[in-house]
C-alpha cells in the first residue's frame, strides 16, 4: 500500500509555547484518517504545516514519499494538496461559480494572463458548473456568497478544494457550526467523494466523524497519543482520560 | 444602453476643444486626463491590490525627471519615453521589491519613506535634478505628424493614452490576472492555498501600476514643460490616493472622477475662492459622510434606491 502522507518527527514551538511534539503520522492512500483532540491540541497548527502556512522547527513531510518540508505552501497545492478552513476563508462579494473557478485557475497557467476576459475561459467555466453541480450548488451559481447560509458556505469550502482534485485533502472541522441536517448534507457530501483522494479530517462532532473513519489519531498537548482504528480509540483509555477525565 | 452611453461620452470627449471655449478649460481637460491616468495607476494597487501606497508621486516624478534628463541630453522624443518608461518600470520594480516587505499600514510608511527618498533627491541632489530650480525642456513631441505644441493637439493626444489607459485596465480588471489580483485582496491567506504565488501577483500589480504612473508623470513633464521636487512631494502622493478614494476605489470611472474633482477643484475653484483647500477638504469628509465607497458607487447605489429608476 502506498503511503500518501507521511509526517516524521514534526516539531513547532512558538515563542515557549510547544504546540506540535514530535508528531508522527502516517495515512495509506485512499485512507479516511480521522484526527481527534481537545482544543489547543494542536490540531489545526498540524494541518498548517502540512500544507506548509507555517514551517516546521524539526521534522520532516512526504506526499506520495516525496520529501515537501520545504516546499512552498503554494507549490503543495500543486503537488496535490487541497485543505478546507475550520473558520470559512472564501471571496463574499463573489458568486460561487467565481469562487470555484478561482479555485481552479489556481492550479491554471491562465492565473497570469491579462488579456483575455475570465468569464469568456470556456473550460474553466464548464468545469466550475460540474463542481457545482455535484456538490447541489448549481442552482445558486450566480448568488454571490454573502447571500448564503452558513450550510451552503461550508460546502462550497469543500467544493473549492474537490474543484483542484487534490491527491490528499485536509478537512479542517467540516461540520462546525451546521445544523442538524446540514451535518448529514455534507457527510453525504465527504463520503461520496472517490478513494483516489485521501482524506484527513479534523472533527469535533464524534457522532458524525466516527462513522466516517478508519483510523483516528488522538492529539493531546502536540503528541499523538492514541492511535488506531475507531474501536480502539474508543476503548482505549488515554482517549477517555482525555475526553471524559477519567 | 450601455454602449449608447460609452458612444456619446468618446463623442463628449473627442469634442471638447471645439465646445468648451477657451484653451485655458482645454488645459485643465488635458490636465484631468493625464491625472486620471495616474488615479488609475494607483487604483491597480490601492483598489484591485488593497495595497495603498502614499509614494507614486515619487514613480510619477521619476518618470518625468527621467524624460526631462534624457530630453535635455539631446534625444529623441521616442528615446525619451522609451527611457523614462524603462526607469519607471526599473523604480516601480524596487519599489514593489521594498514595499511588499509589509502588508497594511507596514506597506504604507514603506511607500511614504520611498517617495520621501525621491522627494529628497530632487531637492537635493543638485547636480541630477537642478534642485529645487528644477528642470525645464523645451519643444513637446509631434507623433505621426500631429503637433502637441498646441493646447487642442496636446489634448487629443492625452485622450488617446487615456482612452488606451482605460481600455487596458478594463481588459486587466475581467482578465484571470485581474481576478487574481483581487483574490490577494480579499483573501490573501486562502490564495495562497489555492495555489496562487501572492507575492508575485502583488508585485507584478505593483510594476503595471508603475508602468501607468510613469506614462501619466510623461504626459505631466510634456503638458508643463517643466519639472521640479513639487511634483513629488508627499502630497502629491495623497492627493492621487484621494482622486481614488474620493471618486471610489476598484471602479474604472472612480478614478476618474476622482482626478476630475481634484483638479477642478485646484485649478478653476481656486481661482474664485480663496480658501480652496478647506472647501476641497470638506467636499471629502462629505464624501467620507454621505458615501463612504466613494462619488461613482454612491451614485450608483443612489441610483439603484431612486424609484426615477
Amino acid at each position: 500500500m502506498t503511503t500518501a502522507l507521511a509526517v516524521r518527527n514534526l516539531r513547532k514551538s512558538f515563542g515557549g509555547l510547544q504546540v506540535t511534539s514530535s508528531v508522527n503520522l502516517l495515512v495509506e492512500a485512499g485512507e479516511r484518517r480521522l484526527i481527534i483532540g481537545p482544543n489547543g491540541a494542536g490540531k489545526t497548527t498540524l494541518f498548517n504545516l502540512i500544507t506548509g502556512e507555517i514551517p516546521p522547527d524539526a521534522g520532516s513531510i512526504a506526499l506520495f514519499e516525496r520529501d515537501i518540508t520545504r516546499v512552498p505552501s503554494r507549490r503543495r497545492t500543486h503537488l496535490g494538496i487541497g485543505r478546507t478552513y475550520q473558520i470559512i476563508t472564501l471571496f463574499p462579494r463573489e458568486t460561487l461559480l467565481r469562487n470555484v473557478t478561482l479555485s481552479l485557475l489556481g492550479l491554471s497557467p491562465r492565473r497570469w494572463n491579462p488579456i483575455v476576459r475570465l468569464d469568456r475561459q470556456a473550460s474553466l467555466v464548464r468545469d466550475a458548473h460540474e463542481v457545482l453541480a455535484r456538490l447541489g450548488l448549481e442552482a445558486l451559481a450566480d448568488r454571490p456568497v454573502a447571500e448564503t447560509s452558513y450550510g451552503e458556505r461550508r460546502r462550497v469550502e469543500i467544493a473549492m478544494a474537490l474543484a483542484q482534485k487534490p491527491r490528499v485533502l485536509l478537512l479542517d472541522e467540516p461540520f462546525a457550526g451546521l445544523s442538524l441536517e446540514e451535518r448529514r448534507d455534507v457527510l453525504r457530501l465527504v463520503t461520496g467523494i472517490p478513494r483516489d483522494v485521501t482524506i484527513v479530517m479534523i472533527e469535533h462532532d464524534m457522532d458524525v466523524a466516527l462513522d466516517f473513519a478508519e483510523r483516528i489519531t488522538v492529539l493531546h498537548f502536540g503528541e499523538v497519543v492514541v492511535e488506531g482504528t475507531r474501536a480502539e480509540v474508543v476503548a482505549h483509555p488515554r482517549t477517555r482520560e482525555i475526553y471524559l477525565g477519567e | 444602453m450601455k454602449r449608447f452611453a460609452l458612444a456619446a461620452a468618446l463623442v463628449v470627449l473627442a469634442t471638447v476643444p471645439l465646445w468648451v471655449g477657451s484653451t485655458y478649460y482645454v488645459n485643465i481637460a488635458s490636465q484631468i486626463l493625464f491625472y486620471a491616468v495616474f488615479a488609475l495607476a494607483v487604483n491597480v494597487l490601492a483598489g484591485y491590490a488593497g495595497l495603498v501606497s502614499l509614494g507614486h508621486a515619487g514613480l510619477f516624478g521619476i518618470a518625468a525627471y527621467a524624460a526631462a534628463k534624457i530630453m535635455t541630453g539631446g534625444h529623441g522624443h521616442l528615446a525619451v519615453a522609451a527611457g523614462a518608461l524603462a526607469v519607471t518600470l526599473a523604480a516601480a520594480a524596487v519599489f514593489a521589491v521594498l514595499a511588499l516587505r509589509g502588508t497594511g499600514l507596514g506597506f504604507v510608511m514603506i511607500t511614504v519613506a520611498l517617495g520621501q527618498i525621491v522627494w529628497g533627491v530632487a531637492y537635493r541632489w543638485i547636480s541630477l535634478t537642478n534642485g529645487d530650480n528644477g528642470i525645464t525642456i523645451s519643444g513637446r513631441p509631434s507623433p505621426f505628424g500631429l503637433s502637441l505644441a498646441s493646447p487642442r493637439g496636446f489634448y487629443w493626444a492625452t485622450l488617446a493614452v487615456f482612452l488606451l489607459a482605460v481600455a487596458s485596465m478594463a481588459v486587466f480588471v475581467a482578465s484571470p490576472f485581474g481576478a487574481s489580483v483581487r483574490g490577494t485582496r480579499d483573501q490573501p491567506r486562502r490564495m495562497n492555498a489555492l495555489g496562487y504565488h501572492v507575492w508575485m501577483i502583488r508585485f507584478l500589480a505593483f510594476v503595471l501600476s508603475g508602468f501607468w504612473t510613469g506614462v501619466a508623470g510623461l504626459l505631466y513633464l510634456y503638458y508643463n514643460q517643466f519639472v521640479s521636487p513639487q511634483a513629488v512631494t508627499l502630497t502629491a502622493s495623497a492627493e492621487a490616493l484621494l482622486m481614488v478614494i474620493s471618486g471610489g476605489t476598484a471602479t474604472l470611472l472612480g478614478p476618474i472622477t476622482g482626478a476630475a474633482l481634484v483638479v477642478v477643484m485646484k485649478n478653476v475653484a481656486s481661482a474664485y475662492i480663496e480658501r480652496w483647500n478647506f472647501v476641497l477638504g470638506a467636499i471629502f469628509v462629505a464624501i467620507v459622510v454621505f458615501m463612504p465607497e466613494g462619488l461613482v458607487p454612491g451614485v450608483a447605489r443612489l441610483f439603484r434606491r431612486s424609484p426615477l429608476r
